[in-house]
């Protein structure tokens, strides 16, 4: 299965880059530094929509008590924070030329980079604890009670008054962009999507072996 | 198009080093990911087939 998510990677990301650099047209007010937007809100949604899945498998594990979730959870944790890195890397990046600054204090950037923390703390304290059962339940305290944040980080710029923009696609209108614009950013963001799916099912994999490796099934899967 | 020349289309108007920081960050990471995450499954798999063989060995050795 993970090779038809490379495929589908690769697919939706040549799409999405020949879209945003040699289709989508210059914007009148940020000039051809706007086409950042390609890879950072895509980057944004999935760093925040990992982390709901990683909580929902951390919870689940919680729950229910099923092995499996707690190491889904860990695979997911090293993409996740590697979105977030990109959303602020690319948003500093952005940030210095149409703001004039590469960091401001603001609401929206401050919860994305606690997203970015959460999920290195989610991480170490995996790493930490040499009990993998009980590692597993301590990230996923960690893991649902910082869900907190993701709603704080979606609604921060119609909460407080920020210098991040608002949104630009909703779902209950039509979407304040030039649709070459929006197909562009559509076909990255599936193109991110695919993968995350891909990177954290091959780690969850290998994930997988480690862990049981000493029951008899893993033991005859490896010839 | 927007791009007269190849020059122009890394210049991106002024925003090279933003739009180019962005795009190979990026690149960088997302290549860097899967081969670390390859590697890791990889180094598994070999670990677990040198067990095998040793518990092969050590039950020869019993045998013999």
């Amino acid at each position: 299965m993970i090779p038809w998510f490379w495929a589908a990677a690769i697919i939706f990301g040549v799409g999405g880059l020949w879209i945003s650099f040699f289709v989508a047209p210059t914007d009148a007010q940020q000039g051809e530094g706007y086409r950042i937007i390609f890879v950072h809100v895509p980057a944004s949604w999935m760093s925040m929509f990992i982390y709901l899945v990683m909580a929902f498998w951390a919870g689940l594990g919680l729950a229910l008590n099923t092995r499996v979730s707690g190491m889904m959870a860990q695979a997911l944790a090293p993409t996740g924070a590697l979105m977030a890195a990109l959303s602020l890397w690319t948003g500093a990046l952005w940030g210095k030329p149409m703001w004039g600054a590469w960091w401001v204090w603001d609401a929206r950037l401050t919860s994305e980079l606690i997203l970015f923390f959460l999920y290195l703390g989610f991480m170490a304290l995996q790493a930490a604890i040499d009990d993998p059962r009980r590692a597993d339940k301590a990230g996923a305290i960690l893991a649902l009670v910082g869900v907190v944040n993701i709603p704080i980080i979606y609604f921060s710029v119609k909460w407080w008054n920020t210098l991040h923009q608002g949104s630009t696609i909703n779902l209950n209108k039509a979407p304040s962009m030039a649709q070459t614009m929006l197909w562009g950013m559509l076909l990255m963001a599936l193109a991110f999507w695919m993968y995350s799916i891909a990177v954290a099912l091959m780690r969850v994999r290998a994930i997988i072996l480690e862990r049981e490796r000493h029951t008899e099934w893993v033991k005859h899967a490896v010839e | 198009m927007q791009w007269n020349s190849v020059g122009e289309f890394f210049a991106m108007g002024g925003y090279a080093l933003y739009v180019w920081g962005s795009f190979g960050a990026c690149a960088l990471l997302m290549i860097a990911e899967p081969f670390l995450a390859r590697r890791r499954l990889s180094d598994v798999r070999k670990s677990l087939a040198r067990e095998r063989l040793a518990d092969e060995l050590e039950l020869q050795q019993k045998n013999s």
